[in-house]
């Protein structure tokens, strides 16, 4: 049913018939679309199109009206969101997103929570075993830095940073959260052209580990660069989907863009 | 250098008993270390996970009410029941108060999960007050206003060497002292730890926490309850060494304090507690030659507002930015020497 471009696998995450209503306002109306294993997929649309709101269902924020959200076939509905990050799927946010009084090195300790195994009483009596997990958090936490390209900040405030570093930090720590699939959401936006290009790098290194991506995103020559398969939404519905390629010459998504201009002779 | 100065200060607060004369600075000493680690159990609440409890004082009550009556033993009617307990040593009143003082911590923490910020705080105003009034008005238990009297001192039992009973300011002093230490190292292994990177982590931003995995209930429950059973056993504390509790301890007046304490020194910083403890624990001793206790309060308010104007972070962290800005342009200098002394070598 689903067309599947360039990754054929097993589906990680499948949305069925979501629904979410802010009052009398429809933000999302029977959203249906499936992510396959290793894909990278760009959810786009105009502003308000309810791209946040989708991602905020999938990660537990908000709980949809309708529907069901299943991640490698576990029910979505009704869980945390720490819980649906302890299954693996892991989002970033629009806003920067970075404990900002912390040095960039603790964020990414942060992030690495759910690596960590220490138990209270480890800590409390100092144990050999606290020291072990202790450093291979660090150790863990030195070589996500160096994949972001952050290595050479990691004793500076995180609030310090330039605001391309601040997003990558906040990609650094939802890569210290051990995703199998991560939502990006518009990783590059206010980003230059060259902060953005190293974010497609990255993006495709993780990808290369075998981390499924779903991304929002409004820079289209990214998007269009990246993705293997693009979902378009507006006004709370999927209006197209397809291969970059194809959805570039959409007529619906040229409408939802552009509006409906008078036909040139 | 930085390494000798905890041992220096070990040594001094070690000796202090032994060449210190005056028994009243003895005893300030003795209140101010009780309440310092009250201060302490708060800032782990405040200072690191960022909830602010503004009746942190009902758990230190708690703690000493509870150590006091398993202690004094009670016999009460419950229900149309008769309970009946019979008096226990002191030193299993200050565990059972820590444990009582912990689970109510426990409710607490549950409780702040549905409601945060403001309403946080006035579920904890009003759960002090809930206590201070169970307190003064279950006679049978508390005797009210008429207060727990003759509450006999901790009696510590050495292996091989028999029974202590601390009778003197100087015992007390070092279970003070000690049972300080506990707390301080406690909270810092705590707070360097994973699970403290967890509850910073909460105070700073809540969502962000969560959408990497950290279960933000678990750990502000746990330092709910940590902070609670803390604050007991210096309530417990606080019962036996004064022999005497009354209601009185549940006022509002007790949590400011400690909250004042946290403030000025610096929360979310280990000594903060301890400096805001000895400038507020010592205040009073030192203004009581000069002024009126009235004109001490005004002073004491004063010195307050000044510092929070002037320190808004708290003494402990505006020093080590002094440190810092007082070090870092050395350490810019001796970089810019490098620099200057690889050029000529690029030039080659």
């Amino acid at each position: 049913m689903t067309p599947t471009l360039g990754a054929a696998g097993d589906v990680v995450l499948s949305v069925a018939h979501v629904a979410v209503r802010f009052g009398g306002l429809v933000a999302l109306s029977d959203l249906n679309f499936k992510v396959f294993d290793g894909e990278i997929v760009g959810l786009i649309g105009p502003n308000g199109a309810g791209k946040t709101t989708a991602f905020n269902v999938f990660t537990g924020f908000l709980q949809p009206a309708a529907g069901e959200v299943r991640y490698r076939n576990t029910l979505l509905n009704g869980l945390k969101p720490h819980d649906i990050a302890a299954l693996g799927l892991v989002r970033t946010f629009q806003r920067t997103s970075i404990f900002a009084c912390n040095t960039v090195f603790e964020n990414v300790l942060i992030g690495l929570h759910r690596r960590g195994r220490s138990r209270l009483w480890d800590t409390l009596l100092a144990l050999p075993r606290e020291k072990v997990a202790e450093a291979e958090l660090a150790n863990a936490a030195r070589e996500i830095l160096r994949v972001v390209g952050l290595e050479g900040r990691a004793q500076d405030t995180a609030g310090t940073l330039p605001y391309g570093e601040q997003r990558l930090l906040g990609m650094a720590l939802a890569l210290a959260a051990k995703p199998s699939m991560l939502l990006l959401d518009e990783p590059v936006s206010g980003m230059n052209a060259s902060e953005s290009a190293k974010v497609m790098r990255l993006v495709q290194t993780i990808r290369a580990s075998g981390v499924t991506i779903l991304l929002v995103e409004h820079d289209m020559p990214m998007v269009m660069q990246v993705s293997d398969r693009i979902v378009v939404l507006n006004y709370g519905r999927i209006i197209a989907e397809g291969s970059p390629a194809v959805i570039q010459k959409d007529p619906d998504v040229i409408r939802a863009y552009l509006g409906e201009g008078k036909k040139r002779a | 250098m930085k390494r000798a100065l905890p041992a220096i200060w070990l040594v001094v607060l070690l000796t202090i008993p032994l060449w210190l004369q005056d028994q009243y600075i003895l005893h300030v000493l003795i209140t101010t270390g009780i309440f310092i680690i009250a201060a302490m159990s708060l800032n782990l609440l405040l200072g690191y996970t960022g909830q602010l409890s503004l009746g942190h004082v009902a758990f230190f009550g708690i703690g000493a009410y509870t150590s006091a009556l398993t202690t004094l033993g009670f016999d009460i009617e419950l229900f149309g029941f008769r309970v009946v307990h019979q008096p226990w040593p002191a030193i299993a009143g200050l565990f059972v108060g820590m444990l009582v003082a912990g689970l109510s911590g426990y409710v607490i923490g549950r409780l702040s999960f549905k409601v945060r910020g403001a309403y946080f705080v006035i579920v904890t105003i009003s759960f002090a007050e809930v206590t201070r009034l169970v307190a003064l008005n279950w006679v049978e238990l508390t005797q009210g206003p008429l207060a727990l009297t003759n509450i006999p001192p901790y009696t510590l039992g050495f292996p091989g060497l028999g029974n202590y009973t601390l009778w003197n300011k100087a015992a007390y002093y070092y279970l003070v002292l000690a049972l300080g230490l506990v707390a301080y190292v406690v909270i810092s292994r705590l707070v360097g730890s994973r699970i403290g990177r967890a509850m910073i982590a909460l105070k700073e931003n809540e969502t962000l926490a969560t959408s990497v995995g950290i279960d933000v209930t678990r750990y502000l429950v746990l330092a709910a309850v940590l902070s609670a059973a803390m604050a007991g056993g210096a309530g417990s504390l606080y019962a036996h060494y004064l022999k005497i509790i009354d209601p009185d301890i549940f006022l509002f007046i007790y949590t400011v304090m400690m909250v004042i304490m946290v403030i000025t020194g610096g929360k979310g910083t280990l000594a903060g507690p301890i400096v805001g403890g000895v400038i507020f624990g010592f205040l009073p001793v030192i203004l009581r030659p000069f002024a009126a206790p009235a004109v001490q309060w005004i002073l004491y308010g004063a010195l307050m507002i000044v510092i929070v104007f002037m320190l808004p972070q708290g003494i402990i962290p505006a020093l080590q930015h002094a440190i810092a800005n007082w070090s870092g342009p050395t350490r810019d200098r001796s970089g810019a020497l490098l620099a200057g002394s690889a050029k000529p070598g690029e030039g080659q």
